[in-house]
């Protein structure tokens, strides 16, 4: 491995997009269960509510505030670092970019202003709506960037015209085979993030009696929201997600699923170790014909394998990354279900706020959804190599030219260190926010 | 008027309303260096509070249009920039996060790390916005196959670091003039003072940084004086620039704001003037130059760009608009604050 600029240029992507890509889905997430959060304390005059949307609003805008620092670097990097690349994809790739600035962007930055700030200054019913508008620009936002980044996973609506890809159909370049399944399993990962952040902070101040009541609507909440959007992740959407790979990127599909030879009746690999170069997957358990069934609704059904593939002339993408993160990925979906069908469980049985080790646990869980969330990004992003546009532009035809090592080692860097600061102060600055807990409730006045 | 003239006005529009929008709040993080006391500060960053990242956004946006209208320029010009773009990145980092992280330690030498974060991650940005634009004036050795290779340290020669000392001058009398709506009392009244010690400089900076351009880049103006709109500009610049002191004076200060914001857009109306139809002229050989009609993307996605610039760019400033108006009169210090 070389420390050329296209191989530190890679290098930065990954560090840039995945330390931004854990901002965003928390974002989302909270975005929405404040929507909630305040509808309630709106309509039903629930002063806990509200308390419960002012504190969990500042865990908002401090998350927003890092995620909109570490956002803007995606916006200019494709120009800095993937020149070739926005030359030959310009025509196509920079419309969803700029569509989500005008449509997304706008709109959630400008009412999170409204909302953090405004609570005083507009009808309660306006600053619910700022909420909602916080919610809608934060997902049309995640819609944008999954177009764009479908285009890649499955382009279409193009020509290869004058040494470019040319638009021929904005409507099929935005709605792409992949589009929807990789936008719904997306977002549901999202509130699944934001589901584990209230439920974990929720269960801390209950466990530290600091602003109970508050927590105790708040877990009660995300626990019933929890436990649907881990239940979505699975099916319709991770399935769907699934299905869709298996017909549209047969060689990121076997990868996934570490499948080396194709055949009909194919197995599901539950476990396995896998290999790189070339690719095996050893002390492999499967169950057979479950692969098939999953992936075409056929138990006889034919999945071609990584070695089938390159048979045909196909370059398929690193085997041992792409399958650890897959598996990993579906193993922390499945604990997401066993957490939440418990905490779920134990709310019928009106135990939770009374079952410690629960509470204690939960807090424990907030960074999981996360990890999947990259795990996932992971298997997207290099299961498509070593297509940067699958089977249209590699990646390695795609960086700057112009750009020096130096140049790039400098900016990493830099990167590295800003984000490693940011990191920390980050979680040092939401653990004071969840220490200090909810305002306490204003005192009545007496007449 | 053809799509890619209409598309190299609009990219332009949105490079203008961040200069407007954003312009004050960079303005304010710059003055807030030199502000006297914690209260100070404070009122600072709540009159910008509810507006920066909005007013970021179209920085965001100018950088999306441009990739998707004009490919070859946003990957030729944020490539051959590589390391002043980064720059501009570090400094937009700290700046969005200093004002959540400042209040968390109740520690002066705490928050005077991030008042410095924030007032950097302002002034950077400030000049480097004139910094680029002085270099795509003066052109950058763009070849005959459209890349470039510039290198760092000649981004940073004289006219370039003169305009991008003008727009630092610029954002800060805008931002002092925004501070004269928002403050009272002795506040206001060294805010006045500042917008009218800043624009003083404005001028002068201005007529240099005009005379400098016929020297440095002549082919700017070959066609732009028998435009008609190049003179009409220059005649609203001249009438907003003579309007500001004046408004500060009477205590119009919404009036200056409007006199100073109308002469941030044509001081920059004019630059876009002068380059038509080039976006970025070749140092090299003009004949290289990316103009709107090699450098853009394909009419059928101009076409679809602009459906979204018009259904989209009017609810935008609609409910910017709305926003304003919410949070208008001044500045009250309140526990929602930062």
């Amino acid at each position: 491995m070389e420390l050329d600029p296209l191989f530190l240029s890679r290098l930065q992507f990954a560090l840039t997009i995945g330390f931004h890509f854990l901002f965003p889905p928390l974002s989302i997430g909270l975005a929405w269960l404040i929507v909630i959060m305040e509808w309630r304390g709106w309509r039903r005059g629930d002063e806990d509510y509200v308390r419960a949307g002012k504190f969990f609003g500042k865990i908002l805008g401090l998350t927003f505030a890092v995620g909109v620092a570490t956002g803007i670097v995606m916006e200019f990097q494709f120009g800095t670092n993937w020149a070739e690349y926005s030359k030959f994809v310009g025509d196509i790739f920079g419309a969803p970019l700029a569509a989500e600035a005008i449509f997304a962007f706008f709109l959630e930055s400008t009412f999170l202003g409204l909302y953090l700030f405004g609570r005083n200054r507009v009808s309660k019913c306006v600053h619910w709506f700022s909420s909602l508008m916080v919610a809608v620009g934060a997902t049309l936002s995640a819609f944008w960037i999954i177009v764009a980044n479908s285009w890649q996973q499955t382009p279409a609506g193009f020509e290869i015209r004058n040494g470019r890809a040319e638009l021929t159909g904005f409507a099929d370049a935005v709605f792409n085979a992949s589009t929807w399944p990789r936008f719904l399993h997306t977002f549901d990962a999202c509130l699944i993030a934001g589901a584990f952040l209230v439920a974990g902070v929720s269960a801390y101040l209950i466990v530290k009696d600091n602003g109970a009541e508050v927590g105790r609507k708040s877990l009660k909440l995300s626990m019933i929201f929890g436990l649907v959007v881990s239940l979505l992740a699975v099916f319709p959407t991770g399935d769907w997600h699934a299905k869709q790979v298996a017909r549209t990127q047969p060689e990121k599909f076997a990868a996934m699923e570490g499948l080396t030879q194709g055949q009909t009746r194919a197995p599901l690999a539950v476990f396995g170790i896998p290999s790189e170069e070339p690719p095996r997957l050893n002390f492999k358990i499967g169950i057979p014909g479950v692969l098939s069934l999953m992936a075409f609704g056929d138990m006889d059904a034919h999945v071609p394998g990584i070695e089938d593939l390159r048979g045909e002339g196909h370059p398929t993408p690193p085997f041992v990354l792409t399958f650890v993160s897959f598996h990993t990925m579906v193993g922390l979906g499945t604990l997401f279900i066993v957490l939440t069908v418990f905490g779920a469980f134990l709310l019928y049985r009106r135990k939770l706020f009374e079952t410690r080790w629960y509470l204690k646990l939960l807090p424990w869980a907030i960074p999981f959804p996360l990890i999947a969330c990259e795990l996932g990004w992971l298997v997207a992003e290099v299961g498509r190599q070593p297509w940067v546009v699958y089977r249209v532009l590699k990646t390695q035809d795609a960086y700057s030219a112009n750009i020096t090592r130096g140049q790039v080692l400098f900016s990493i860097i830099m990167f590295g260190l800003i984000y490693l600061v940011l990191g920390v102060l980050y979680v040092y600055t939401l653990a004071r926010i969840v220490k200090r807990g909810p305002e306490p409730l204003p005192a009545k006045e007496v007449h | 008027m053809d799509l890619n003239t209409v598309w190299f006005l609009l990219i332009w529009v949105l490079l203008i309303g961040y200069a407007i929008l954003d312009g004050f709040d960079l303005g304010v993080g710059v003055l807030h260096l030199f502000a006297r006391s914690e209260r100070e500060r404070r009122i600072h960053v709540s009159a910008i509070g509810p507006f920066w990242d909005g007013n970021e956004v179209w920085l965001l946006t100018g950088g999306g249009a441009l990739f998707a209208a004009f490919p070859i320029v946003y990957a030729t010009v944020f490539s051959s920039f590589y390391l002043a773009v980064m720059l501009l990145l570090f400094a937009l980092i700290f700046r969005a996060v200093s004002l959540e992280f400042r209040g968390q330690v109740d520690s002066p030498g705490w928050r005077r790390v991030w008042d410095w974060a924030f007032g950097l991650g302002s002034l950077i940005p400030a000049l480097l916005f004139g910094v680029a634009i002085g270099n795509i004036l003066r052109g950058i050795p763009i070849e005959a196959d459209h890349t470039a290779n510039v290198p760092f340290l000649s981004l940073l020669n004289p006219y370039a670091l003169l305009i991008g000392v003008l727009s630092l001058v610029m954002f800060t009398m805008h931002g002092a003039v925004f501070l004269t709506v928002k403050t009272e009392d002795h506040l206001q009244q060294r805010m006045a003072r500042w917008a009218s010690g800043a624009w003083t400089v404005f001028i002068f900076l201005y007529l240099v940084a005009f005379v400098a351009t016929f020297f440095v880049a002549p082919f700017l103006f070959e066609g732009a004086l028998g435009n008609p709109l190049f003179w009409i500009l220059l005649v609203l610049l001249s009438a907003a620039a003579v309007s500001v002191p004046i408004a500060i004076r009477s205590g119009k200060f919404l009036g200056s704001f409007l006199a100073s914001s109308i002469a941030i857009a044509s001081t920059m109306g004019l630059a876009s003037v002068c380059l038509f139809p080039r976006m970025v002229p070749s140092s090299i050989e003009l004949a290289n130059s990316l103009t709107v009609y090699n450098a853009s993307s394909t009419p059928r996605t101009l076409t679809v760009m602009l459906v979204i610039a018009l259904i989209g760019m009017p609810i935008v400033i609609a409910y910017t608009a709305y926003i304003y108006r919410a949070f208008a009169g001044k500045v009250a210090v309140t526990e929602e604050s930062y």
